[in-house]
């Protein structure tokens, strides 16, 4: 019966299910990315490249082409969803969790440790974001793990706002001030009252914010300043290929649909999971 | 009210002054020394110590940071290390090109995004309200970088319509600030959409409804206005968004603004100029922020409360 | 010169190589049979950092700079010969120590003052006082007095004598052989103190000369106007009227728009890509200069770092770089190298043979060196492209022969940061960083990136490569400054370099050529617009009728 609802619920919402099957698809293609590439991604193949040294369009040999190095670029951009997800999920995840502890604390206990706390969300709002992605990426030597707690480190503001306001107006329903009149410790309210309300944001945020994690690290990479050579990554190939971008458009168009679908995909499964998990606020921003 | 901004205008710079510490300790922790870059590689041990203790590296680093704010406080935001001269004007001189881009690009969200947000919020669930809600996630799902050569090479190398490169006339700005514009419009529809049924739901509409008043006149008198308030919020939060994120579009459209002296800087580690982009950038996502939240209360009475 | 940063990307593209055939040698004809006039357009991607001579020390400002000063030496054009500048003759005593100069007459600043000995005395001084933070000081270091001047312990150089209205002299400590090339160098241009100091620390915003051009306007970073000096004391030089150069221009959109006319000289040369295209298509001829300059990209290896520091691993990895491949990767822009020294400069070698790519040797090699199984190491690179994708194909070589190299593509000043820290970076990749001559003499390819000097903490030798017995040979051949010695300390040169490479510090990996695109209407032979010791020669350039 359930999933009977689930089914019509999914059919009303045919964007729902484009954007569910782009991510099945993604993630397939980094779980089982050996068993997918016909290459390997940093096999730099001599023939992959004109006499002049020019990359090779897309042919039979080589179904999306060879990109600057000779390298098959359908094989690099199924090994580049790997890293895609890898970073979305680890950078964000990590964003998530950064936030909503920062959150629940400040409005939990509020007072001055709540209060600075906040204070210093505040001031991590007032970064501007990407400059200071850039330098911390500029001066961490880079690598794929690096780039991800770049990312979390820029991300998880947001988080934190949202999971304060919640705790906030939590806090001080009377239910909770009853339970706490009768004694009951923070924890225990914090795990049976505070955090299942918190739940659906978490999941809303830990699906949209990969979205923006994929946007962020393709704009490092794209910089140059993100996932390091020759680990291939959908911003990278396009940063190799920029000069290419006329004469082998595909270099670019192939990764940049790429980011743009799995950035879409996981934007509009993230909306809808706010439709579904919190109904109030559904339709606003 | 007067109060409630003076609380803010401290907190705003005190913010501020927690921004320069950080962006001051994270630079000056890059393994790069900048003396032995500007000394070149015929220099001496002795030129190189000599330049040091000139540029004050050699001294402790809160010793740096208070001379830092004292000369902040004279407007002073320090000499460039690679240019060799004042930072300042530097900024000065490019601020107008970000600003004007910033400008139009908020221009053209707005003007996108309140059409389309009316349109939808009048036709819901209509075919141009689902239209409108999937594409303003196509926006804030693209990569700038994409939109920039995209437009680049269709309308500046294919068409031939626009200038591709450079600043001064206004067909020179109409690509940049539409790469800028076209991603962030759709949001902006999202959110006039959800204001305006809001607000057309509510009984006063329903009441000039019901009078027979026309259409276009109660949306325009009523329901508009109302609408407006959670969209200047929205320009807040971009007025920051952009500051920083003006470094790709710039970078690809030759845009002399401020986005690409900072990359410039970053690559050469002119410490000043990077310390002085990110606290313009920090001063105007304030600024923005101060905007937004002084309109936040406005707009849902359940914020005011908290 | 490290026409130090190589910022962009596009820079990093500009410079790739070309075949071998485009090397030319002809000389411009006369300057009186050119066609005077005409307002060209120059772009370039990053700002313009400063025109300050003292100061100024990237491929960009380099040509602006020669052109707006005058120096006591300066190059015919387009060649690597020294000829007398501001100075009308000079005089070079037999033990090599005295360096007497007497000035042109009558030739002015474009302020309108006359320059006299005392600016040569000033400007000299101020390239090399430490207050002015200039990278060139080093180039002065023969003359008498320097170490007391940069210590502080005298306000001036002692070995700089001004004895009348229109003479100079140098008194050196050592004999330097390259001395006149260090006082042709944009370091050596001299400037009216009057102007440095009105300028309040802002000379590299507001120069002032006696050179071919004087700037007209700078819009901060968006452009800057130079018009010609009426007044230069060589007739009918300059050629054009003026030049203004727009920057903030990707490469890709500098191309685009010179095709269409609107630009005359992309500056920072052709992207790859475009470059196939560009060199396919009708008007290639006319609009593609491509020329070699003095320049080589090579990998350097830690001699302080195991197993590095094993003579038999570093030729190993020599064997193991397929260089053919790199060359093709870069569009056959770039000739295969196997000496640090490029093909131009006198004392290349052209009987030496290097080291082939062999990877059966290569292993071998390893094999010997204990290492039959290879190793793991770390390859550093500037992350501006084609760097990092050159670095791949490095370490795909590599691992070949067992070497796993991980890569860290960097910003070049941490990569140069990692260089100069001891026991840090394994093996660099100076694409982007690479090493352009100063001045056409085989000394600038040693000193500071492979003698005993720069193998200290922030120095540039990378190897951290000092052998004692070369470094002596090193010193001898710069102290052979009689003219008629040359032969000789070019041939001594050359086995020093030769005796580098049994060593094998370095892999050398390709002679970058240039290649700069320019409008159909400008004239004139490829090397004044790739000068070698110029890069764009604006006094030269024209534009045809």
């Amino acid at each position: 019966m359930a999933a009977l609802n689930t089914f019509r619920a999914l059919a009303r919402r045919p964007v729902l299910v484009a954007g569910l099957l782009v991510i099945a698809t993604v993630a397939a293609a980094a779980l089982f990315a050996p068993w997918l590439a016909p290459y390997a991604p940093d096999n730099q193949i001599y023939d992959g490249l004109s006499l002049e040294g020019a990359p090779l369009p897309p042919s039979h040999e080589f179904l999306l082409g060879t990109d600057t190095l000779g390298r098959d670029l359908l094989s690099r951009l199924i090994y580049g969803a790997r890293t895609s997800l890898l970073i979305g999920l680890v950078a964000n995840g990590t964003a998530v969790l950064i936030g909503l502890t920062v959150g629940v604390f400040a409005g939990y206990f509020g007072g001055l440790p709540g209060g600075l706390l906040m204070r210093f969300t505040d001031l991590m709002t007032a970064f501007p974001a990407l400059l200071l992605a850039i330098v911390l990426a500029a001066l961490l030597k880079p690598s794929l793990w690096i780039v991800a707690m770049v990312i979390a480190m820029v991300n998880w503001v947001q988080v934190a706002r949202i999971a304060y306001t919640e705790t906030r107006s939590l806090a001080e329903r009377d239910f909770i001030l009853a339970e706490r009149a009768m004694g009951a410790g923070h924890l225990r309210i914090l795990g049976r009252h505070i955090l299942p309300h918190l739940v659906p944001t978490a999941i809303v945020w830990g699906t949209l914010g990969i979205a923006t994690t994929v946007l962020l690290e393709a704009t490092l990479s794209f910089l140059g300043i993100g996932v390091q050579p020759p680990e291939p990554s959908w911003g990278n190939i396009v940063f190799e290929s920029q000069s290419y971008f006329q004469s082998a458009p595909w270099l670019v168009f192939f990764p940049g649909a790429a980011i743009l679908a799995t950035a879409l995909s996981f934007n509009l499964v993230g909306d809808a999971l706010r439709d579904l998990l919190d109904p109030t606020q559904r339709g606003r921003d | 009210m007067l109060a409630l901004f003076a609380r803010r205008a401290v907190q705003a710079a005190l913010i501020l002054l927690g921004v320069a510490a950080i962006t001051f300790v994270l630079l000056y922790a890059l393994p790069a020394d900048p003396a032995v870059l500007l000394a070149g590689r015929n220099a001496t041990p002795a030129t190189v110590a000599s330049i040091r203790h000139q540029l004050g590296l050699d001294l402790p680093l809160p010793v740096q940071f208070w001379n830092y704010l004292v000369n902040l406080l004279h407007g002073d935001l320090g000499r460039s290390f690679n240019q060799k001269t004042a930072v300042a004007p530097l900024i000065l001189a490019r601020l107008p090109a970000t600003l004007t881009l910033m400008a139009a690009g908020i221009a053209i969200e707005v003007a996108i995004g309140l059409t389309l947000g009316v349109i939808a919020a009048l036709r819901r669930d209509g075919v141009v309200d689902r239209l409108v809600m999937t594409l303003s996630f196509v926006g804030v799902s693209t990569p700038q970088f994409l939109v920039a050569l995209l437009l680049l090479y269709i309308f500046a190398a294919t068409l031939g319509w626009f200038p591709m490169s450079g600043y001064g006339t206004p067909a020179h700005l109409v690509l940049p600030a539409f790469t800028l514009g076209i991603l962030g419009a759709g949001w902006y529809a999202r959110v006039v959409r959800s204001a305006m049924i809001e607000v057309l739901g509510q009984d006063y509409v329903r009441t000039a409804n019901a009078k027979g008043l026309s259409a276009p006149r109660v949306v325009l008198r009523h329901a508009l206005p109302n609408a407006l308030l959670p969209v200047i919020a929205m320009i807040g939060i971009d007025i920051g968004q952009f500051m920083s994120g003006t470094v790709v579009v710039e970078a690809v459209y030759g845009w002399p603004g401020i986005g690409q002296l900072a990359w410039q800087a970053i690559q050469q580690v002119d410490i000043p100029i990077i310390m002085g982009v990110t606290l313009v950038s920090a001063f105007a996502i304030v600024l923005g922020n101060l905007v937004a939240d002084l309109a936040a209360p406005l707009i849902d009475p359940r914020i005011r409360a908290a | 010169m490290l026409k130090t940063l190589m910022r962009s990307t596009a820079l990093a593209a500009a410079l790739a190589l070309a075949p071998a055939a485009a090397l030319s040698v002809a000389l411009p004809t006369p300057a009186a049979a050119q066609a005077q006039g005409g307002d060209i357009v120059v772009t370039y991607k990053d700002d313009i950092a400063t025109l300050d001579p003292a100061i100024g020390y990237d491929w960009q400002n380099w040509s602006i700079i020669k052109s707006l000063f005058s120096r006591l030496m300066d190059y015919t054009p387009g060649t690597p010969d020294l000829v007398p500048s501001l100075a009308e003759s000079f005089t070079v005593s037999p033990d090599g120590l005295t360096y007497t100069f007497k000035l042109r007459k009558g030739v002015k600043f474009t302020n309108g003052r006359e320059v006299v000995p005392a600016d040569v005395k000033y400007s000299i001084e101020r390239a090399v006082d430490p207050k002015t933070q200039g990278p060139g000081a080093g180039f002065f270091g023969a003359i008498a007095g320097f170490d007391d001047f940069t210590a502080g312990k005298a306000t001036g150089l002692a070995g700089i004598e001004t004895p009348d209205a229109d003479t100079v002299v140098f008194k050196l400590s050592r004999p330097d052989a390259t001395f006149l090339h260090v006082l042709a160098i944009n370091f050596s241009s001299i400037v009216p103190k009057e102007a440095v100091e009105a300028a309040a620390g802002d000379f590299g915003k507001k120069p002032v000369g006696s050179g071919t051009f004087v700037l007209k306007e700078w819009v901060i970073g968006q452009k800057l106007v130079f018009a010609r000096n009426p007044d230069y004391f060589v007739k009918g030089v300059p050629h054009i009227d003026s030049f203004t150069i727009e920057i903030g221009q990707e490469p890709l959109v500098a191309l685009l728009r010179l095709q269409k006319g609107e630009v005359d000289i992309a500056g920072d040369g052709i992207p790859p890509a475009k470059f196939l295209e560009m060199s396919k298509g009708p008007d290639a001829k006319e609009m593609i200069v491509d020329g070699q300059q003095l320049n080589t990209g090579y990998v350097t290896l830690n001699t302080h770092i195991k197993p590095l520091d094993n003579v038999k691993v570093r030729q190993a990895l020599n064997m193991a770089i397929n260089k053919d491949r790199i060359v093709r990767i870069v569009n056959g822009r770039a000739t295969p190298a196997n000496q640090p020294l490029p093909p131009l400069m006198p004392g290349y070698d052209t009987a030496y043979k290097g080291y082939a790519y062999d990877v059966a040797k290569a292993k071998e090699l390893l094999k010997e060196a204990g290492y039959p199984d290879g190793f793991s190491t770390v390859l550093y690179s500037t992350n501006t492209d084609p760097q990092p994708r050159i670095a791949q194909a490095i370490q795909q070589d590599l691992a070949a022969v067992g070497v796993k190299a991980e890569i860290k593509a960097l910003a070049q000043s941490n990569v140069i940061a990692a260089g100069g820290t001891e026991g840090e970076a394994p093996m660099i990749w100076s694409g982007g960083m690479a090493w352009i001559a100063d001045f056409p003499d085989p000394s600038n390819f040693y000193g500071p990136i492979l003698g005993c000097a720069g193998a200290v903490q922030g120095g540039w030798n990378w190897s951290w490569y000092c052998n004692e017995e070369l470094q002596k040979r090193a010193v001898a051949a710069d102290s052979m400054s009689d003219p008629a010695k040359s032969a000789e300390r070019v041939e001594a040169w050359k086995k020093v370099f030769i005796d580098v490479m049994a060593d094998a510090p370095w892999i050398p990996i390709f002679n970058e050529r240039r290649v700069v695109a320019k409008s159909k209407r400008m004239g004139g032979e490829p090397n004044i617009y790739i000068d070698p010791t110029r890069v764009i020669n604006y006094d030269a350039i024209f534009v045809k009728n």
